[in-house]
């Protein structure tokens, strides 16, 4: 499969979304709304959920599946008061040392005149800054698209993964092109320059595991995709959960330092 | 040393084989973009009320147009003898560079054409200094040179300028000016705003002070990462301070968008800085938030 098919394919509105896993690879989930701040956002689901019988925070990028709901809950693209709530829902796994799973799935943070209003910048940041920090441990899984910096903000994880069809990129490949070759048709020549593929951000440093997709793509075998997903969290669970808390914070900070080097 | 009171001539330590302040002031945008311009040295035309100012006079008022106030760009080098106290600044990291990790058509090339013409080896300046008398580390970023958008090199150069803040426990004051991420390196230069925030909540950890100064543009992967985190966030009068381009939003929203819109007073009223404070009066400003810091009154 060449760059664009994976992009293509992360991008298949059948494949399966951040709530699906949340429902097959969890149990219990208890969702939990709003950032106590400003409004709940649709783009960001966020609660608590069983793994195996272990009791995590659980917060995920989700598109929507019908129309309806990809409207309202903007494909996935979330406003501040979703990165605020996500952090709420992270600070209180803190309090109550509860891993922390996050599920991304986005073009990106929304672009939208609220969302400057509201401090879109600001928002992400604070998300870096805190999960950096964070005293439990932290899981990350790429779904589908890792757009940008609205992705990252819930991927400063001591495990970052990445579905074998999903892409992580610095933008979208139209976007890409659109700035460096100001001709956004490009998008194609862009996506097999990027680097964005699951194997090429791993051989980058910038994921630590790529979760292969039963049958060649999650939306032939959803189930059997939830099923590896569920599994890498277990294992990742349990050897993060053999590190102190400072051990853990320190082994994150280190894993970020050095990326780019 | 008196405090608020500036002496004309400033020491700069500074890049092998950088231009002189002076040398800068006449390396025009369009000349690095290798466009038809008019021969510039002499004027530079206000892109707020349209008027002729003189070089001269944009030397002495330390490019704030003089009929309007507007904010022309500043060069991180002039901005770090603006603020440093004189003879103290000492760069260091001058010549931290990124890679090309992406192997992009053309950026080493055009890596290697901005620092011809700035004389920079990359996009931020960092350095110790002190202001008012009260050591600090001090960074500057230069949108001459490829936006000022962040890579690896800027990422590394602000986390180290952050290191060397907590080890020396002496604050951080930064000027922040960006495109945002640099795209020709990839998820490296994503990479880098997890690392640079990472690098102020250690900064946070250890009660050292971090002063934000936001320039004129300053906007997505460094508004959303360490731009965003200053104890302190100051802005130029009218310098654009933002997440998404505009031209982003209106495409995404079928809307225009108001004037003023990501203005550094749209930020104040939004409640997202603290105060907005004329280039002049920057240094006195800086002056009297260290000494806060410093808890003595001086």
């Amino acid at each position: 499969m060449s760059a664009w098919d994976r992009v293509l394919a992360a991008r298949d509105p059948k494949r399966p979304t951040a709530k699906y896993y949340i429902d097959q690879a969890f149990d219990g989930f208890f969702e939990l709304h709003g950032d106590r701040l400003f409004a709940d956002d649709p783009a960001i689901v966020g609660g608590l959920a069983w793994l195996n019988g272990v009791a995590v925070t659980v917060i995920g990028q989700e598109k929507g599946v019908t129309p309806r709901e990809k409207t309202l809950r903007r494909f996935g693209s979330p406003n501040p008061e979703g990165y605020r709530k996500a952090l709420r829902l992270m600070e209180q796994a803190e309090k109550f040392n509860r891993p922390v799973i996050n599920l991304v799935d986005t073009q990106g943070a929304y672009c939208g005149v609220g969302a400057e209003e509201r401090g879109q910048g600001r928002a992400i940041a604070d998300n870096l800054m805190r999960m950096m920090a964070l005293r439990v441990p932290t899981i990350t899984v790429i779904l589908g698209e890792g757009g940008s910096g609205g992705a990252l903000a819930l991927a400063v994880s001591d495990r970052v993964a990445i579905l074998e069809n999903a892409v992580y990129s610095i933008l979208s490949p139209e976007g890409f092109a659109s700035i460096l070759w100001k001709d956004a048709s490009r998008a194609q020549e862009a996506a097999e320059t990027m680097k964005l593929t699951a194997g090429e951000l791993k051989a980058l440093g910038v994921v630590d595991a790529v979760i292969m997709e039963p049958g060649g793509d999650a939306k032939n075998n959803p189930q059997a995709a939830a099923e590896a997903v569920k599994a890498y969290i277990a294992k990742e669970l349990e050897t993060l959960g053999k590190l102190s808390v400072e051990e853990l914070v320190q082994a994150r900070r280190a894993k970020f330092r050095a990326m780019g080097r | 040393m008196p405090l608020f009171q500036r002496k004309n001539q400033t020491t700069l330590v500074v890049v092998r084989g950088a231009p002189s302040v002076e040398e800068r002031q006449n390396v025009s945008v369009g000349e690095i973009a290798d466009s038809p311009s008019i021969p510039s040295g002499m004027w530079e035309k206000c892109a707020n009320c349209g008027s002729i100012v003189y070089n001269e006079d944009l030397l002495r008022t330390n490019k704030v147009c003089p009929g309007c106030g507007y904010h022309f760009r500043l060069s991180a080098l002039k901005r770090l003898e603006l603020t440093a106290d004189e003879g103290t600044l000492n760069i260091f990291n001058a010549e931290l560079r990124g890679g090309d990790p992406l192997g992009f058509p053309g950026y080493a090339e055009k890596v290697e054409k901005m620092r011809a013409a700035t004389g920079l080896d990359e996009a931020i300046v960092t350095a110790e200094a002190q202001i008012g008398g009260y050591d600090c580390v001090l960074a500057a970023m230069d949108s001459n040179f490829m936006m000022a958008s962040m890579g690896y090199a800027v990422g590394e150069k602000f986390v180290q300028a952050a290191e060397k803040a907590l080890s020396k426990r002496v604050p951080l004051v930064v000027f922040t000016a960006s495109g945002g991420a640099r795209m020709q390196e990839g998820m490296v230069s994503l990479m880098q705003m997890a690392k640079a925030s990472g690098a102020v909540s250690e900064l946070n950890a250890a009660g050292v002070p971090y002063i934000v100064v936001l320039t004129d543009p300053t906007t997505g992967g460094v508004t959303a990462s360490f731009a965003m985190l200053g104890d302190i966030t100051l802005a130029e009068p009218g310098a654009l301070v933002g997440f998404a381009g505009r031209r982003v939003i209106e495409q995404t929203t079928k809307t225009s968008l108001p004037p003023g819109f990501q203005s550094a007073e749209f930020l104040l009223e939004k409640g997202f800085i603290d105060a907005i404070v004329p280039r002049n009066e920057l240094r006195e400003a800086l002056i009297r938030l260290l000494a806060f810091h410093k808890g003595v009154r001086p």
